[in-house]
Protein backbone atom coordinates (compact mmCIF):
# COMPACT_ATOMS: atom_id res chain seq x y z
CA UNK A 1 0.00 0.00 0.00
CA UNK A 2 2.40 2.77 1.25
CA UNK A 3 5.11 3.38 -1.32
CA UNK A 4 6.61 6.48 -0.65
CA UNK A 5 6.94 9.15 -3.19
CA UNK A 6 10.38 10.25 -3.60
CA UNK A 7 9.56 13.04 -6.45
CA UNK A 8 7.84 16.29 -6.04
CA UNK A 9 4.56 17.43 -7.01
CA UNK A 10 3.93 19.45 -10.23
CA UNK A 11 3.88 23.11 -9.13
CA UNK A 12 1.73 23.66 -11.86
CA UNK A 13 -0.68 21.39 -11.60
CA UNK A 14 -1.48 22.52 -7.95
CA UNK A 15 -1.63 25.74 -9.38
CA UNK A 16 -4.29 24.56 -12.18
CA UNK A 17 -6.12 22.38 -9.62
CA UNK A 18 -6.95 24.80 -7.13
CA UNK A 19 -7.80 27.43 -9.91
CA UNK A 20 -10.23 25.30 -11.23
CA UNK A 21 -11.76 23.70 -7.48
CA UNK A 22 -12.32 27.71 -6.58
CA UNK A 23 -13.95 28.42 -10.15
CA UNK A 24 -16.13 25.33 -9.77
CA UNK A 25 -17.26 26.39 -6.11
CA UNK A 26 -18.08 29.94 -7.34
CA UNK A 27 -19.77 28.08 -10.11
CA UNK A 28 -22.31 25.96 -7.58
CA UNK A 29 -22.73 29.30 -5.57
CA UNK A 30 -22.84 32.27 -7.80
CA UNK A 31 -24.20 35.00 -5.27
CA UNK A 32 -20.66 34.98 -4.07
CA UNK A 33 -20.30 36.16 -7.98
CA UNK A 34 -23.00 38.41 -8.55
CA UNK A 35 -23.27 40.60 -5.25
CA UNK A 36 -19.71 42.73 -5.65
CA UNK A 37 -20.47 43.14 -9.42
CA UNK A 38 -24.21 44.51 -8.66
CA UNK A 39 -22.78 46.57 -6.37
CA UNK A 40 -20.25 48.42 -8.60
CA UNK A 41 -23.20 48.24 -11.19
CA UNK A 42 -25.75 50.20 -8.70
CA UNK A 43 -22.78 52.72 -7.53
CA UNK A 44 -22.21 53.20 -11.49
CA UNK A 45 -25.69 53.85 -12.21
CA UNK A 46 -27.24 55.59 -9.38
CA UNK A 47 -24.66 58.30 -9.11
CA UNK A 48 -25.81 60.03 -12.43
CA UNK A 49 -29.18 59.97 -11.37
CA UNK A 50 -27.79 61.81 -7.70
CA UNK A 51 -25.54 64.40 -9.57
CA UNK A 52 -27.83 65.15 -12.33
CA UNK A 53 -27.27 64.42 -16.34
CA UNK A 54 -25.09 67.67 -16.87
CA UNK A 55 -22.58 66.26 -19.56
CA UNK A 56 -19.73 68.43 -18.21
CA UNK A 57 -20.07 67.00 -14.76
CA UNK A 58 -20.24 63.49 -15.60
CA UNK A 59 -17.29 63.64 -17.50
CA UNK A 60 -15.37 65.05 -14.97
CA UNK A 61 -16.26 62.74 -12.19
CA UNK A 62 -16.84 59.62 -14.21
CA UNK A 63 -13.14 57.81 -14.17
CA UNK A 64 -13.21 58.56 -10.37
CA UNK A 65 -16.36 56.76 -10.19
CA UNK A 66 -16.09 54.24 -11.32
CA UNK A 67 -12.70 53.71 -10.11
CA UNK A 68 -13.67 53.82 -6.47
CA UNK A 69 -16.93 51.73 -7.10
CA UNK A 70 -14.08 49.24 -8.31
CA UNK A 71 -12.04 49.84 -5.34
CA UNK A 72 -15.02 48.86 -3.20
CA UNK A 73 -16.64 46.14 -4.90
CA UNK A 74 -13.48 44.57 -4.71
CA UNK A 75 -12.98 45.14 -1.02
CA UNK A 76 -16.29 43.69 -0.69
CA UNK A 77 -15.58 40.26 -2.52
CA UNK A 78 -12.26 39.72 -0.63
CA UNK A 79 -13.92 39.35 2.87
CA UNK A 80 -14.99 35.24 1.59
CA UNK A 81 -11.36 34.42 0.12
CA UNK A 82 -10.43 32.00 2.97
CA UNK A 83 -13.59 32.66 5.23
CA UNK A 84 -15.25 29.29 3.70
CA UNK A 85 -11.50 27.48 3.77
CA UNK A 86 -10.97 28.48 7.38
CA UNK A 87 -14.85 27.40 8.61
CA UNK A 88 -14.17 24.02 6.90
CA UNK A 89 -10.95 23.51 7.55
CA UNK A 90 -9.61 23.21 4.09
CA UNK A 91 -6.87 26.09 5.14
CA UNK A 92 -5.36 23.16 7.01
CA UNK A 93 -5.08 20.69 4.65
CA UNK A 94 -3.36 23.47 2.32
CA UNK A 95 -1.21 24.43 5.33
CA UNK A 96 -0.12 20.75 5.10
CA UNK A 97 -0.25 19.89 1.34
CA UNK A 98 3.17 19.06 -0.39
CA UNK A 99 2.17 22.03 -3.17
CA UNK A 100 4.31 25.05 -1.81
CA UNK A 101 1.69 27.51 0.24
CA UNK A 102 2.20 30.66 -2.05
CA UNK A 103 1.27 28.70 -5.13
CA UNK A 104 -1.77 27.76 -3.87
CA UNK A 105 -2.30 30.94 -2.30
CA UNK A 106 -1.52 32.59 -6.07
CA UNK A 107 -3.95 30.00 -7.63
CA UNK A 108 -6.33 31.24 -5.30
CA UNK A 109 -6.41 34.78 -5.73
CA UNK A 110 -5.87 34.14 -9.36
CA UNK A 111 -9.13 32.48 -9.14
CA UNK A 112 -10.92 35.21 -7.11
CA UNK A 113 -9.62 37.83 -9.78
CA UNK A 114 -11.41 35.81 -12.34
CA UNK A 115 -14.32 35.29 -10.48
CA UNK A 116 -14.57 39.38 -9.22
CA UNK A 117 -11.90 41.68 -11.39
CA UNK A 118 -13.00 40.30 -14.42
CA UNK A 119 -16.57 40.76 -14.65
CA UNK A 120 -16.08 43.85 -13.45
CA UNK A 121 -13.70 45.20 -16.30
CA UNK A 122 -15.67 43.65 -18.16
CA UNK A 123 -19.31 45.19 -17.90
CA UNK A 124 -17.18 48.18 -16.58
CA UNK A 125 -17.68 49.76 -20.77
CA UNK A 126 -21.61 49.77 -20.54
CA UNK A 127 -21.13 51.58 -16.96
CA UNK A 128 -18.65 54.27 -18.61
CA UNK A 129 -21.36 55.03 -21.28
CA UNK A 130 -23.66 56.53 -18.68
CA UNK A 131 -20.92 59.09 -17.61
CA UNK A 132 -20.69 59.85 -21.55
CA UNK A 133 -17.47 58.80 -21.48
CA UNK A 134 -15.75 58.36 -25.77
CA UNK A 135 -15.06 54.78 -26.95
CA UNK A 136 -11.37 55.29 -27.23
CA UNK A 137 -11.13 56.66 -23.47
CA UNK A 138 -13.21 53.25 -22.29
CA UNK A 139 -10.44 51.41 -24.04
CA UNK A 140 -8.13 53.44 -21.09
CA UNK A 141 -10.66 52.82 -18.78
CA UNK A 142 -10.89 49.09 -18.94
CA UNK A 143 -6.55 48.47 -19.33
CA UNK A 144 -6.43 50.62 -16.00
CA UNK A 145 -8.88 48.57 -14.48
CA UNK A 146 -7.83 45.05 -15.67
CA UNK A 147 -4.45 46.30 -14.18
CA UNK A 148 -5.97 47.52 -10.81
CA UNK A 149 -8.43 44.71 -10.19
CA UNK A 150 -5.23 42.25 -10.31
CA UNK A 151 -3.38 44.10 -8.14
CA UNK A 152 -5.98 44.76 -5.76
CA UNK A 153 -6.87 41.05 -5.63
CA UNK A 154 -3.63 40.35 -4.97
CA UNK A 155 -2.76 43.01 -2.03
CA UNK A 156 -6.43 41.78 -0.69
CA UNK A 157 -5.28 38.51 0.14
CA UNK A 158 -2.98 39.54 2.44
CA UNK A 159 -5.30 41.36 4.26
CA UNK A 160 -8.10 38.41 4.26
CA UNK A 161 -5.31 35.55 5.02
CA UNK A 162 -4.55 37.99 8.22
CA UNK A 163 -7.79 38.71 9.37
CA UNK A 164 -9.27 35.14 8.52
CA UNK A 165 -9.23 34.11 12.08
CA UNK A 166 -10.81 36.96 13.19
CA UNK A 167 -14.90 37.80 13.56
CA UNK A 168 -15.85 40.54 11.48
CA UNK A 169 -12.48 41.40 9.98
CA UNK A 170 -14.41 42.90 6.87
CA UNK A 171 -13.73 46.52 8.60
CA UNK A 172 -10.16 45.57 9.25
CA UNK A 173 -9.35 43.72 6.56
CA UNK A 174 -10.83 47.29 4.79
CA UNK A 175 -8.33 49.24 7.17
CA UNK A 176 -5.14 46.95 5.86
CA UNK A 177 -6.06 47.14 2.30
CA UNK A 178 -6.50 50.72 1.51
CA UNK A 179 -3.00 52.14 2.61
CA UNK A 180 -1.72 49.71 -0.25
CA UNK A 181 -4.35 50.46 -2.80
CA UNK A 182 -4.57 54.02 -2.63
CA UNK A 183 -1.62 54.36 -5.35
CA UNK A 184 -3.57 52.01 -7.68
CA UNK A 185 -6.89 53.90 -7.48
CA UNK A 186 -4.54 57.40 -7.34
CA UNK A 187 -2.83 56.22 -10.60
CA UNK A 188 -5.99 54.48 -12.20
CA UNK A 189 -8.44 57.07 -11.91
CA UNK A 190 -5.99 59.63 -13.12
CA UNK A 191 -4.86 57.87 -15.75
CA UNK A 192 -8.45 57.77 -17.58
CA UNK A 193 -8.57 61.19 -16.49
CA UNK A 194 -5.80 62.18 -18.10
CA UNK A 195 -6.49 60.33 -21.34
CA UNK A 196 -10.22 61.92 -21.19
CA UNK A 197 -8.12 65.75 -21.44
CA UNK A 198 -6.41 64.60 -24.25
CA UNK A 199 -3.11 64.24 -22.49
CA UNK A 200 -0.27 62.22 -22.43
CA UNK A 201 -1.61 59.16 -20.51
CA UNK A 202 0.88 56.12 -20.90
CA UNK A 203 3.09 56.30 -17.84
CA UNK A 204 -0.15 55.77 -15.07
CA UNK A 205 -0.32 52.24 -17.32
CA UNK A 206 3.30 51.22 -17.23
CA UNK A 207 3.41 52.47 -13.34
CA UNK A 208 0.39 50.13 -13.05
CA UNK A 209 1.86 47.39 -14.87
CA UNK A 210 4.57 47.74 -11.86
CA UNK A 211 2.54 47.90 -9.33
CA UNK A 212 1.01 43.92 -11.07
CA UNK A 213 4.51 42.74 -11.40
CA UNK A 214 5.49 44.02 -7.70
CA UNK A 215 2.49 42.42 -6.43
CA UNK A 216 2.10 38.80 -8.55
CA UNK A 217 5.65 38.43 -7.53
CA UNK A 218 5.67 39.37 -3.41
CA UNK A 219 1.98 39.46 -2.30
CA UNK A 220 2.06 35.30 -2.40
CA UNK A 221 4.66 34.70 -0.20
CA UNK A 222 3.17 37.48 2.00
CA UNK A 223 -0.44 36.20 2.12
CA UNK A 224 1.57 32.04 2.65
CA UNK A 225 3.15 34.17 5.92
CA UNK A 226 -0.36 35.55 6.80
CA UNK A 227 -2.22 32.38 6.48
CA UNK A 228 0.60 30.70 8.71
CA UNK A 229 0.30 33.41 11.43
CA UNK A 230 -3.49 33.01 11.35
CA UNK A 231 -3.73 29.55 11.99
CA UNK A 232 -1.69 29.14 14.78
CA UNK B 1 29.46 17.72 6.53
CA UNK B 2 29.78 18.21 9.68
CA UNK B 3 26.66 20.27 10.32
CA UNK B 4 24.72 17.18 8.68
CA UNK B 5 26.16 14.68 11.15
CA UNK B 6 24.88 16.67 13.72
CA UNK B 7 21.52 16.79 11.98
CA UNK B 8 21.58 13.25 11.28
CA UNK B 9 22.46 12.37 14.91
CA UNK B 10 20.13 14.85 16.73
CA UNK B 11 20.26 12.73 20.30
CA UNK B 12 23.21 11.38 20.41
CA UNK B 13 26.71 12.93 20.73
CA UNK B 14 28.76 13.09 17.60
CA UNK B 15 31.37 10.63 19.50
CA UNK B 16 30.95 8.44 21.63
CA UNK B 17 33.55 6.05 23.35
CA UNK B 18 30.85 3.39 24.99
CA UNK B 19 28.28 1.57 22.91
CA UNK B 20 24.79 2.95 22.39
CA UNK B 21 22.77 2.13 24.92
CA UNK B 22 18.96 0.93 23.29
CA UNK B 23 17.40 4.10 23.55
CA UNK B 24 20.03 6.09 21.83
CA UNK B 25 20.01 3.00 19.05
CA UNK B 26 16.39 3.26 18.53
CA UNK B 27 16.45 7.15 17.71
CA UNK B 28 19.37 6.77 15.63
CA UNK B 29 17.05 4.63 13.15
CA UNK B 30 13.63 6.29 14.22
CA UNK B 31 11.88 8.32 11.16
CA UNK B 32 10.12 10.41 13.00
CA UNK B 33 11.65 11.39 16.38
CA UNK B 34 10.92 14.48 18.30
CA UNK B 35 13.25 16.54 20.83
CA UNK B 36 12.33 18.43 23.90
CA UNK B 37 9.28 19.64 22.74
CA UNK B 38 7.63 22.44 24.78
CA UNK B 39 4.53 24.06 23.40
CA UNK B 40 2.68 26.90 25.25
CA UNK B 41 -0.71 28.54 24.16
CA UNK B 42 -1.62 31.71 25.59
CA UNK B 43 -1.04 31.46 29.09
CA UNK B 44 -0.95 27.65 29.74
CA UNK B 45 2.26 25.60 29.03
CA UNK B 46 0.87 22.18 27.21
CA UNK B 47 3.49 20.10 27.33
CA UNK B 48 7.24 20.23 28.20
CA UNK B 49 10.24 18.36 27.34
CA UNK B 50 8.52 15.60 25.40
CA UNK B 51 10.43 13.56 23.52
CA UNK B 52 9.30 10.94 21.34
CA UNK B 53 10.68 8.59 18.72
CA UNK B 54 9.09 6.53 16.00
CA UNK B 55 9.90 4.06 13.11
CA UNK B 56 8.36 2.12 10.39
CA UNK B 57 5.54 0.15 11.85
CA UNK B 58 4.77 1.73 14.94
CA UNK B 59 1.92 3.64 16.09
CA UNK B 60 2.35 7.20 18.64
CA UNK B 61 -0.54 7.36 20.64
CA UNK B 62 -1.27 10.36 22.00
CA UNK B 63 -3.74 10.08 25.59
CA UNK B 64 -4.75 12.71 27.64
CA UNK B 65 -8.18 14.35 28.65
CA UNK B 66 -9.67 17.09 26.78
CA UNK B 67 -7.83 20.08 26.24
CA UNK B 68 -4.52 18.47 26.88
CA UNK B 69 -2.68 19.28 23.54
CA UNK B 70 -3.42 16.28 21.75
CA UNK B 71 -4.02 17.93 18.74
CA UNK B 72 -2.14 21.23 19.26
CA UNK B 73 1.07 18.19 19.46
CA UNK B 74 -0.29 17.31 16.05
CA UNK B 75 -0.58 20.43 14.81
CA UNK B 76 3.24 21.17 15.96
CA UNK B 77 4.55 18.08 14.27
CA UNK B 78 2.21 18.83 11.07
CA UNK B 79 4.47 22.64 11.47
CA UNK B 80 1.44 24.88 11.93
CA UNK B 81 1.72 25.75 14.86
CA UNK B 82 5.70 26.95 16.17
CA UNK B 83 6.94 25.24 19.34
CA UNK B 84 8.41 27.36 22.05
CA UNK B 85 11.38 25.13 22.29
CA UNK B 86 12.48 21.76 20.64
CA UNK B 87 13.17 20.08 17.24
CA UNK B 88 11.20 17.25 15.40
CA UNK B 89 12.95 15.51 12.76
CA UNK B 90 11.77 13.07 10.03
CA UNK B 91 14.19 11.03 8.98
CA UNK B 92 17.25 12.37 10.93
CA UNK B 93 16.40 15.58 9.60
CA UNK B 94 14.98 18.85 11.00
CA UNK B 95 11.26 19.15 9.63
CA UNK B 96 11.82 23.02 9.32
CA UNK B 97 14.61 22.88 7.09
CA UNK B 98 12.26 20.25 5.24
CA UNK B 99 8.92 21.50 4.99
CA UNK B 100 8.14 20.85 1.25
CA UNK B 101 9.31 16.86 1.15
CA UNK B 102 7.83 16.17 4.99
CA UNK B 103 4.72 17.37 4.28
CA UNK B 104 4.33 15.25 0.85
CA UNK B 105 5.29 11.99 3.58
CA UNK B 106 2.56 13.01 5.89
CA UNK B 107 -1.53 13.38 5.22
CA UNK B 108 -3.81 14.88 8.07
CA UNK B 109 -6.97 13.31 9.47
CA UNK B 110 -8.38 16.35 10.94
CA UNK B 111 -11.63 16.95 13.11
CA UNK B 112 -12.74 19.17 10.51
CA UNK B 113 -12.91 17.70 7.19
CA UNK B 114 -11.33 20.12 5.13
CA UNK B 115 -13.54 18.99 2.39
CA UNK B 116 -15.40 21.27 0.25
CA UNK B 117 -19.63 20.68 1.00
CA UNK B 118 -20.67 22.08 -2.35
CA UNK B 119 -18.32 19.59 -4.34
CA UNK B 120 -18.72 16.00 -5.13
CA UNK B 121 -16.98 13.44 -3.52
CA UNK B 122 -15.04 12.50 -6.41
CA UNK B 123 -14.24 16.57 -7.25
CA UNK B 124 -13.06 16.81 -3.81
CA UNK B 125 -10.92 13.74 -3.72
CA UNK B 126 -9.50 14.43 -7.38
CA UNK B 127 -8.43 18.01 -6.29
CA UNK B 128 -6.59 16.30 -3.34
CA UNK B 129 -4.66 13.98 -5.68
CA UNK B 130 -3.81 16.61 -8.04
CA UNK B 131 -1.77 18.14 -4.99
CA UNK B 132 0.37 15.31 -4.69
CA UNK B 133 2.60 13.49 -7.26
CA UNK B 134 0.84 10.58 -9.20
CA UNK B 135 -0.35 7.75 -7.15
CA UNK B 136 -0.77 4.33 -7.98
CA UNK B 137 -3.95 3.61 -5.25
CA UNK B 138 -6.87 2.23 -7.26
CA UNK B 139 -9.46 4.32 -6.57
CA UNK B 140 -12.69 2.38 -7.23
CA UNK B 141 -11.06 -0.52 -4.53
CA UNK B 142 -10.80 2.72 -1.80
CA UNK B 143 -13.93 3.74 -1.98
CA UNK B 144 -15.64 -0.30 -2.15
CA UNK B 145 -13.47 -0.63 1.02
CA UNK B 146 -15.25 2.82 2.84
CA UNK B 147 -18.23 2.12 0.90
CA UNK B 148 -18.39 5.14 -0.44
CA UNK B 149 -19.01 4.10 -3.90
CA UNK B 150 -22.46 4.93 -4.12
CA UNK B 151 -21.95 8.16 -2.74
CA UNK B 152 -19.54 9.10 -5.60
CA UNK B 153 -21.88 11.62 -7.12
CA UNK B 154 -23.70 12.96 -4.14
CA UNK B 155 -22.28 16.63 -2.83
CA UNK B 156 -20.47 16.59 0.06
CA UNK B 157 -22.84 18.32 2.48
CA UNK B 158 -25.56 16.03 1.88
CA UNK B 159 -23.54 13.32 3.30
CA UNK B 160 -24.34 12.47 7.09
CA UNK B 161 -21.03 13.22 9.08
CA UNK B 162 -20.07 9.57 9.62
CA UNK B 163 -19.86 9.57 5.86
CA UNK B 164 -17.58 12.73 5.31
CA UNK B 165 -15.47 10.70 7.85
CA UNK B 166 -15.26 7.64 5.33
CA UNK B 167 -14.18 10.47 2.27
CA UNK B 168 -11.71 12.24 4.61
CA UNK B 169 -10.66 8.41 5.64
CA UNK B 170 -10.34 7.80 1.67
CA UNK B 171 -8.45 10.84 1.35
CA UNK B 172 -5.86 9.68 3.73
CA UNK B 173 -5.50 6.13 1.98
CA UNK B 174 -5.23 7.64 -1.71
CA UNK B 175 -2.72 10.03 -0.81
CA UNK B 176 -0.36 7.21 -0.52
CA UNK B 177 2.74 8.40 2.20
CA UNK B 178 4.31 6.98 4.89
CA UNK B 179 3.19 9.00 8.07
CA UNK B 180 -0.42 9.26 9.30
CA UNK B 181 -1.94 12.02 11.79
CA UNK B 182 -4.82 10.96 12.91
CA UNK B 183 -7.00 13.35 15.23
CA UNK B 184 -9.26 11.09 16.79
CA UNK B 185 -10.44 9.22 14.04
CA UNK B 186 -13.63 7.07 15.46
CA UNK B 187 -15.54 10.35 16.01
CA UNK B 188 -18.81 10.37 13.96
CA UNK B 189 -18.31 6.52 12.79
CA UNK B 190 -20.49 3.36 13.30
CA UNK B 191 -18.73 0.31 15.05
CA UNK B 192 -18.10 -0.85 11.57
CA UNK B 193 -16.32 2.24 10.48
CA UNK B 194 -14.30 2.38 13.89
CA UNK B 195 -13.14 -1.95 12.81
CA UNK B 196 -12.14 -0.46 9.51
CA UNK B 197 -10.16 2.34 10.72
CA UNK B 198 -8.36 0.49 12.98
CA UNK B 199 -7.66 -2.76 10.65
CA UNK B 200 -6.56 -0.02 8.05
CA UNK B 201 -4.09 1.35 10.55
CA UNK B 202 -2.91 -2.34 10.99
CA UNK B 203 -2.30 -2.82 7.57
CA UNK B 204 -0.91 0.57 6.99
CA UNK B 205 1.64 -0.73 9.83
CA UNK B 206 2.43 -3.37 8.47
CA UNK B 207 3.46 -2.08 5.54
CA UNK B 208 5.73 -0.40 6.67
CA UNK B 209 3.82 2.74 7.62
CA UNK B 210 3.87 5.16 10.88
CA UNK B 211 0.65 6.78 12.63
CA UNK B 212 0.18 8.98 14.88
CA UNK B 213 -3.12 9.04 16.68
CA UNK B 214 -4.81 10.98 19.12
CA UNK B 215 -7.66 8.55 20.68
CA UNK B 216 -9.27 8.15 23.89
CA UNK B 217 -10.72 4.56 22.96
CA UNK B 218 -8.19 1.31 23.56
CA UNK B 219 -6.30 0.85 20.05
CA UNK B 220 -6.29 -2.88 19.59
CA UNK B 221 -4.14 -3.84 17.47
CA UNK B 222 -1.44 -6.18 16.64
CA UNK B 223 1.87 -3.32 16.03
CA UNK B 224 3.97 -1.54 18.59
CA UNK B 225 2.53 1.20 20.14
CA UNK B 226 4.49 3.98 21.68
CA UNK B 227 2.28 5.81 23.98
CA UNK B 228 2.63 9.40 25.25
CA UNK B 229 0.67 11.24 27.88
CA UNK B 230 -0.08 14.72 27.47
Amino acid sequence: MMTGNPEQPEIFAGLLAITRRELLLAWRRPGDILTPLFFFAMVCTLFPLAVGPSAEQLIFSGPGVLWVAALLATLLSLNSLFLSDHEDGSIDQLLVSPQPLPVLALGKTFAHWLISGLPLVLISPLMAMTYRMPSEIIGVLMLTLLLGTICLSLLGSIGAALTVGLHRGTALLSLLILPLAMPVLLIGANTVSLAAGNEVYATGIWALAAYVVMTVSLAPYATAAALRISNE
Amino acid sequence: MGRCQTLCLPLVPRIVNRPLSATECKLLTAKLSANDLTLIRGETCLFQGLRFALTSGELLLLEGQNGSGKTSLMRAIAGMLSLESGEIFWNGVDVTRQRQAFHGALVWLAHRSGLKGDLTLVENLRFEASLRPQSNVDTSSVYERLGISRLKRLALRSLSAGQQRRVALARMLMADVPLWLMDEPFTNLDPEGRKLVLELTEEHLASGGMCVMAAHQDIDISATIVRVQL
